[in-house]
């Protein structure tokens, strides 16, 4: 497990080098995320241990932002002055971004079977 | 506080506000009892079990009115493993790449539209409505998970702290509607629907839809992941290009 760690640490380490190295506007952790995919797909899947770890911390990934969303309480004051364009910016770009995605995929997957049939 | 405490409590309280184990246990127990009441209540979209955290633990700041600072000393340790934790993202991702492969252009032209129709929408309501521009670009991220909306919303000078309580409000919402919006959509397959909430609303609708369909669990996780890395890479170029 601390091994497992180490290597999950170890790409974050490298993604933000390469982050503040290249002044790429993307998180360190995702340029870390890309880099362990990439190794998995050119040199094989990762060793149990290293896939054990990993599920164990993104079972508990909702405790894992709990510090950060406590941060809330300093922004009383702008959520509460915003609330409405917030709810309405959140309530219409989430049902427009399922829809748009859904029935994108929908029409592929659908023409996949057409074309099956014909 | 020291009204309601007797005294040689008011100097164990005095001492311990200074460390960081109170913050860590804070956090822990506030985790506990939340995933107690979201078992009881039989894992409901409302009894999240990160939102009664957080309300548990913002009441307790404000009631003995402690700040955020102090109680982040003992939390830090806790929040660090966001990092690892979003690295680590990339063995479910692994995992699900045969069907990625298979379906590799279908995936990444819905995932890209949605992903961006969901982001631009999002600020560009808040905008008009008169939000000012770290509530809106802390809105950008909101449809992607947790650690990295809040890495993307620092990027883009958000305010990372609002982003997670964004992601939440939206998970929240999109797996309260999703159902009755496929059915009126016609999106009748089960690998459209998973992918569209695994885009749309991560975490929060992938679980709900797990509990629906196993393809449509799958076709979630793929989704939380690659829409994270997606819109990590282009968030940043559109917000550049646009202005917004």
């Amino acid at each position: 497990m601390v091994r497992a760690l180490t290597i999950l640490v170890l790409y974050q380490l490298i993604g933000t080098v390469l982050q503040q190295g290249t002044g790429l506007p993307v998180p360190g952790a995702v340029i870390g995320l890309v880099l362990a995919l990439g190794w998995f797909l050119k040199f094989g899947p990762p060793g149990d241990d290293l896939r054990l770890t990993a599920q164990g911390l993104l079972k508990y990934l909702g405790l894992l932002f709990v510090p950060a969303g406590v941060g809330v309480v300093n922004q009383l004051g702008m959520l509460r002055q915003n609330a409405v364009a917030i709810l309405i910016a959140i309530g219409v770009s989430t049902a427009l971004g399922l829809l748009v995605t859904g029935v994108t995929m929908q029409w592929f997957l659908s023409k996949r079977e057409a074309k099956g049939h014909a | 506080m020291h009204s309601l405490l007797p005294l040689p409590f008011f100097h164990i309280w005095v001492y311990l506000r200074t460390q960081p184990l109170l913050g860590l246990a804070a956090t822990l127990c506030a985790w506990e009892v939340a995933c107690m009441i979201d078992r009881r209540a039989g894992h409901k979209a409302l009894t999240n079990p990160t939102v009664l955290a957080v309300l548990m633990l913002v009441t307790a700041l404000l009631v003995t009115g402690t700040s955020y600072q102090t109680y982040f000393t003992g939390a830090v340790y806790i929040h660090f493993l966001l990092g690892p934790a979003t690295v680590a993202l990339a063995v479910p991702m692994y995992a699900n790449w045969p069907a990625i492969k298979r379906n590799f252009v279908p995936i990444l032209v819905s995932l890209g539209a949605g992903s961006v129709v969901a982001a631009v929408s999002a600020m560009v309501i808040a905008r008009a409505l008169g939000a000012p521009h770290e509530v809106v670009m802390s809105l950008g991220p909101k449809s992607v998970t947790t650690p990295i909306a809040m890495g993307v919303a620092q990027e883009l000078g958000g305010i990372p702290a609002l982003t997670a309580v964004f992601v939440i409000i939206t998970g929240m919402f999109g797996t309260l509607i999703c159902v009755p919006l496929f059915k009126a959509a016609r999106v009748k397959d089960w690998q459209a629907q998973g992918l569209a909430a695994g885009t749309a609303a991560h975490g929060i609708a992938t679980s709900h839809m797990i509990r629906l369909n196993e393809t449509a669990g799958a076709f979630g996780g793929l989704a939380i992941g690659l829409n994270g890395v997606v819109t990590a890479l282009i968030l940043p170029v559109l917000v550049a290009i646009f202005g917004l």
